[in-house]
């Protein structure tokens, strides 16, 4: 037997009591991990967003769009790559409730600015060719079941009707932070429908996608490019990709904030709880803490019995807690899959769980520590009988 | 007869507590000595000291003043770690309420103090063995306390009290929770690890026919040792 065996034994005494401290600690490691994700796919988008590429729009808002004639002057500043452009479709799948991103975009462009959405060569060509093309994010197609050459149906919200489109390419992520849940289509197919029925809204993309040949220009490009539409009927906002995302994002910044603040309140709320039970626990065994002092046993063994019992449990916690975060953010990310494009749990988010843990536990024992180790034996074996 | 030496030597020992702002008096210059081998058994009035004399024997709990000096140790100067490590060697505790870990197993609680020594796996086994055999519980080695009645369960605590081969062992009221028969199982065991195995017994006891077990008795009143001490020899 070894002194660590009675932190085992000491640990599962109180079955009920133990029982319900982990739980709350499991809950705890998966609310904290599952926020933390929340607020990490919130800003995925910014996440992924590259630093050598431009977002141009109207200056007065993103519901302005810009003249397609700019995309030549965009062309010539210098140390722009690659111009594409799009608009914002906001089409609905079947009814509202079926919300993902969907662009018109000027395809070839789009794609070369974009290389982390990999489509195999025969879907690309495929999806180029045709100007009915369409093609959408992996997790999309599995969430609707959409197959190549299925023809989906989009209602217009800004641009009214129902537009039909051919699947012709399914695209992947190059990593998991990438988002596969949008779907695109020829930019053409739009504004030729547009020319037909709304010609006021023709050739007029809601924003520019400008490439930079190297991202330590980015920002004279974006001020060369703003000044060339200076006091032209369109004036422009160029920013960068990451800026861009962020500007979106961060009109919900209190809410990241209150989600991050509840993801503290729950740390502190469990310590307390734990410390509690550690509490009740070392003073029940006060006398036994005495008796192991008066067979010779230091400050130390007792602390390490304490601390022990304390780390064991929110240790089992941690990792029960660990345990289901994967399973239940997998969940929450296919319910949840159009809006957390996406959501994944860090590995940092694990090494905060345990580390969360490990404090927790060891806060939780100071004071039981402490005053276990203060009492005097004579008084410690007061308390038996 | 033979001469024996003093193993416990006590001068002047006073001792008070402090009750917030009052001092409370318990031991009053207390001087006497108590040979090796001996066993003795100290009575006296509830709250007349004597659990507080037997722990400042035993070196759990600190005095105001005096001298206690055991097998030639001045026992005041030693730290607090010192003293813990002095306690695992040279001391064994039976206390009425047996206090034994609910947790461990007879086998456990008797193995308790051989962890603080460096003896191997093997070497502690066959001691607690041996414990266990001379309380005549080899049978109940796997036994939790809670299974055990109180006479067993004290004779857990004896056998943990002599594994390490102290010389003294202190008792405070060994037999003060137990039946008769149990009781006079524990003082029988008592006796012969004083006559049998040479300990040093110093038992405070409330029961007139535990302390009939020891040589000499000793009378506590209100923390004066009695002068008319009683003895066996
Ligand atoms: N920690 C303490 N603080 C204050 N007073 C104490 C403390 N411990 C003991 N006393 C007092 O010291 C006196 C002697 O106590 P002690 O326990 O030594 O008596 P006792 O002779 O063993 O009594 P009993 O036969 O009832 O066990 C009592 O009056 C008790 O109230
Ligand atoms: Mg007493």
């Amino acid at each position: 037997m070894h002194i660590i065996n009675l932190v085992f034994k000491n640990t599962f005494r109180h079955k009920l009591r133990t029982s319900l401290t982990i739980l709350g600690i499991v809950i705890v490691i998966l609310a904290f991990g599952l926020l933390r994700t929340v607020v990490s796919a919130w800003y995925a988008g910014v996440e992924s967003s590259s630093a050598s590429r431009l977002v141009t729009r109207n200056s007065i808002s993103l519901v302005f769009p810009l003249p397609l004639s700019y995309r030549e002057k965009i062309r010539q500043i210098h140390g722009v790559k690659l111009v594409s452009y799009g608009n914002w479709f906001g089409g609905n799948y079947i009814d509202e409730k079926n919300f993902f991103a969907n662009f018109a975009v000027e395809p070839a462009s789009y794609l070369e600015l974009y290389p982390e959405y990999i489509l195999p060569s025969n879907q690309r060509a495929a999806f180029l060719r045709d100007r009915k093309a369409a093609i959408a994010g992996q997790k999309l197609a599995i969430k609707y079941g959409w197959r190549i050459g299925d023809t989906i149906t989009l209602k217009g919200t800004i641009f009214p009707g129902n537009w039909e489109f051919v699947l012709r390419g399914i695209y992947r992520g190059k990593d998991k932070s990438t988002d596969e849940t949008q779907f695109f289509f020829h930019w053409n197919y739009l504004n030729e429908s547009l020319k037909k029925t709304m010609s006021l809204r023709a050739d007029q993309p809601g924003f520019y996608l400008v490439g930079v040949s190297n991202p330590n220009l980015a920002e004279e490009v974006a001020v060369a490019l703003d000044k060339t539409f200076k006091n032209s009927l369109a004036e422009t906002l160029t920013e960068t990709e990451k800026a861009f995302q962020l500007s979106f994002v961060s009109m919900s910044e209190a809410i990241v904030v209150a989600i991050q603040l509840v993801s503290f309140v729950v740390i502190v709320i469990i310590m307390a709880v734990l410390a509690n039970t550690m509490a009740m626990t070392a003073r029940e065994r006060i006398g036994e803490y005495a008796v192991l002092k008066t067979l010779g046993f230091g400050g130390w063994h007792i602390a390490a019995l304490i601390f022990g019992e304390s780390l064991f449990i929110s240790m089992i916690g941690c990792t029960f807690g660990i345990a289901f975060t994967f399973p239940i953010a997998k969940v929450f990310g296919d319910t949840m899959g159009t809006y957390f494009p996406v959501f994944n749990v860090a590995t940092k988010t694990i090494y905060l769980d345990a580390a969360v843990s490990l404090f927790v536990g060891a806060v939780a024992a100071v004071i039981p520590t402490w005053r276990a180790i203060k009492i005097r034996i004579a008084d410690g074996l007061r308390r038996i009988g | 007869m033979e001469y024996k030496t003093p193993l416990v030597k006590i001068k002047n020992l006073c001792k008070s507590y402090r009750r917030g702002s009052q001092i409370i008096p318990v031991l009053e210059n207390i001087t006497f000595d108590i040979e090796d081998g001996e066993f003795l058994a100290l009575m006296g009035p509830s709250g007349s000291g004597k659990s507080t004399l037997l722990n400042l024997i035993a070196g759990i709990d600190t005095f105001d003043s005096g001298i206690i000096n055991v097998g030639g140790v001045d026992i005041a100067t030693l730290s607090e770690t010192e003293l813990a490590q002095w306690r695992s060697t040279n001391v064994g505790f039976i206390f009425q309420f047996y206090n034994l870990i609910p947790v461990l197993t007879a086998f456990g609680n008797v193995e308790l103090p051989l962890l603080l020594t460096r003896l191997s796996r093997k070497e502690r086994r066959e001691h607690v063995e041996t414990a266990l055999r001379i309380v005549n519980l080899s049978d109940r080695m796997n036994h939790y306390p809670g299974q055990l009645s109180g006479g067993q369960q004290q004779r857990v605590a004896i056998a943990r009290a002599v594994v390490t081969d102290p010389t003294i062992i202190v008792a405070d009221e060994p037999t003060g929770d137990l039946d008769r028969i149990s009781a006079k199982e524990v003082l029988e065991l008592m006796d012969r690890l004083n006559v049998e195995f040479g300990k040093t017994i110093i038992m405070v006891t409330h029961d007139p026919h535990a302390a009939e077990k020891a040589r000499t008795i000793k009378h506590l009143e209100k923390g004066i040792l009695n002068a008319h001490n009683q003895s066996r020899l």
